[in-house]
């Protein structure tokens, strides 16, 4: 555990000792913000939880831009630049590294998703909003980050550049995004499973309207672990190639 | 300290280390010699725990690096041949967390940095940002690294590469230095470097260890004599007369160069025959203006290590 907190301690650094993380951080909000006015709020009359809905509709495309831009370069930067030396010759466990990394990222994301706090709370001023919806809408989000923040990390740890990360990162979660397109021309029983494998449309419209679904928060929690899991499985066969 | 059998690693179906076996004692300071890629790094690389072996047994002061790798980083400081090295951190910021990370507790890594920082001549230097530094600087940084969790074993991969010479001779100290508290594994291509630094060498040509020893002691395993170049003034026919009749002197070649001769010869039992050969010419009235090294011997033995396949291995050449 103290070697995962070590490395988090030092990617937490990295985030904030150059442009990049801030870049990211000040975009997601900017884009967060605009989309925020020009559709949510909009200019027709709309029920405050009508509002609140499509303000986390919007945030889970941002946070999920936010978790790919802030993940790719977790391991992939440290392959390009040599400093995975580093870490490889410390007596860090390989899922030290690996929980060290995501949890810095995770850190990251959570700072970026608090900051959104101020969109909802202007719905008070001219409207009444449920805490639960907020608090439901929020868990979602913060799955979400959680889910394609491991997604990012996994597909850093496999790739020799940030760019390919990226990229790879991009199209695992545009995949789980399409499923639900899949399951509508699939045959039971793989229209269940794509379905179930659909990232947005069946687990986080209810989190939107405010409704936590067991199923939904073990869908993304699976996501976390496989992912996480797959990671430190390939960061521990790198000494073996 | 450390003690390698039968060593093999396999990147893909290509053998880069192959049936390597050595050990090393406490606080000696070895060198690898040999070419690029002759498999040093990968053999490095196994012993620092970033490799596992594909066979073969390795231990470092006891621990296998198969059944515990963690255990055997915590004894192993690494320098790559260019220094992994955070290039936003300030020097001391990056030590200070290294320390750590590689499990000692923050007041050891308080405790030590000081000593550390003057071990390196890195003292003015301790509060830049490591992308300001000049290269000499950046490999001292690596050094630290390397040590500042006081390691029972320092590898440092090609120590002096893109060095200028003022930074050589500085490194070389460094490296001395290390020697009081750690075994120290050197890899290097430059013969001068190794003959200089190390106690003992491990020559590896294509991915074996084809010899072993000190300087002197490969040197006479190869039945390789020193060769020095003499500038003589005297009659041609007289210096090959007094060289015939030296006992000091095993083969020689006379060249006529302008006013002086130039003499090759190969000492017969190796450098102390230097004086005799001297004491002869003189007594013989032939003026010695010169006595110098033809080649250096290493290089010499190193030729011939690395010449073929035909190569024994090192048990049977050199030990």
């Amino acid at each position: 555990m103290r070697g995962m907190l070590m490395v988090a301690r030092r990617d937490l650094a990295a985030y904030f000792n150059n442009i990049w993380g801030y870049a990211v951080i000040a975009a997601v909000l900017i884009i967060d913000g605009l989309l925020f006015n020009a559709f949510a709020l909009g200019d027709k009359p709309k029920y405050s939880a009508q509002v609140i809905e499509e303000f986390f509709y919007f945030s889970f495309g941002t946070t999920t831009i936010a978790a790919i831009l802030l993940t790719m370069r977790l391991v992939a930067e440290e392959r390009q630049t040599g400093t995975i030396v580093l870490i490889d010759s410390a007596p860090l466990r390989d899922w030290e590294i690996v929980g060290g990394k995501y949890l810095s990222a995770m850190f990251v994301l959570t700072g970026l998703v608090a900051a959104t706090l101020y969109m909802p709370g202007l719905v008070f001023v001219n409207g009444k909003v449920s805490y639960g919806h907020i608090a439901a809408g929020y868990t979602g989000v913060m799955l979400v980050a959680a889910a394609t923040a491991s997604v990012g990390t996994f597909a850093s740890t496999i790739s020799r550049s940030q760019l390919v990360a990226g990229f790879l990162s991009t199209a695992l979660i545009v995949v789980l995004l399409l499923f639900w397109l899949v399951a509508k021309v699939a045959d039971p029983p793989l229209k269940d499973v794509f379905s179930y494998m659909s990232l947005f449309d069946r687990h986080y419209r209810g989190f939107m309207r405010g409704q936590i679904n067991t199923e939904d928060v073990v869908f993304y929690l699976s996501i976390v672990f496989a992912s996480l899991t797959l990671s430190t499985r390939f960061m521990a066969a790198r000494r073996w190639r | 300290m450390i003690e390698v059998e039968g060593l093999t690693r396999y990147y893909g179906n290509f053998a880069a280390v192959q049936d390597a076996s050595f050990s090393i004692g406490a606080k000696e300071i070895v060198g690898f010699l040999g070419l690029n890629g002759a498999g040093k790094s990968t053999i490095l690389k196994v012993l620092a725990g970033l490799l596992m072996p594909s066979a073969g047994a390795v231990k470092v002061g006891g621990i296998d690096a198969v059944e515990s790798p963690d255990a055997l980083r915590t004894k192993i400081g690494f320098l790559p041949e260019e220094p992994p090295l955070y290039r936003e951190m300030r020097v001391a910021e990056f030590l200070r967390w290294v320390g750590q990370a590689k499990g000692r507790s923050r007041r050891e890594v308080y405790a030590d940095l000081p000593k550390v920082i003057d071990l390196c001549d890195l003292g003015s230097m301790a509060h830049k940002v490591i992308a300001e530094l000049s290269h000499g600087y950046r490999k001292r940084v690596g050094i630290a690294q390397a040590i500042i969790h006081r390691p029972e074993v320092v590898i440092l991969d090609e120590p002096i590469s893109g060095l200028d010479p003022q930074q050589i001779v500085e490194m070389r100290k460094v490296v001395r230095s290390l020697k009081e508290e750690a075994t120290v594994l050197i890899s290097s291509h430059i013969l001068s470097e190794v003959a200089q630094t190390c106690d003992r060498v491990l020559v590896v040509h294509k991915g074996r260890i084809v010899a072993e020893g000190s300087e002197d002691e490969l040197k006479s395993a190869l039945g390789q004599g020193d060769t020095v170049t003499l500038t003589l003034r005297g009659e041609h026919g007289a210096v090959k007369e007094v060289l015939e009749a030296s006992e000091a002197a095993a083969s020689f070649e006379v060249r006529d160069d302008a006013e002086m001769l130039s003499v090759d010869v190969e000492l017969a039992e190796g450098d102390r025959q230097r004086e005799a050969l001297v004491a002869d010419l003189v007594a013989a009235k032939v003026g010695v203006f010169g006595v110098a090294n033809t080649v250096s011997e290493l290089e010499q033995v190193f030729l011939r290590l690395t010449k073929g396949d035909d190569v024994a291995p090192a048990q049977e050449d050199a030990s």
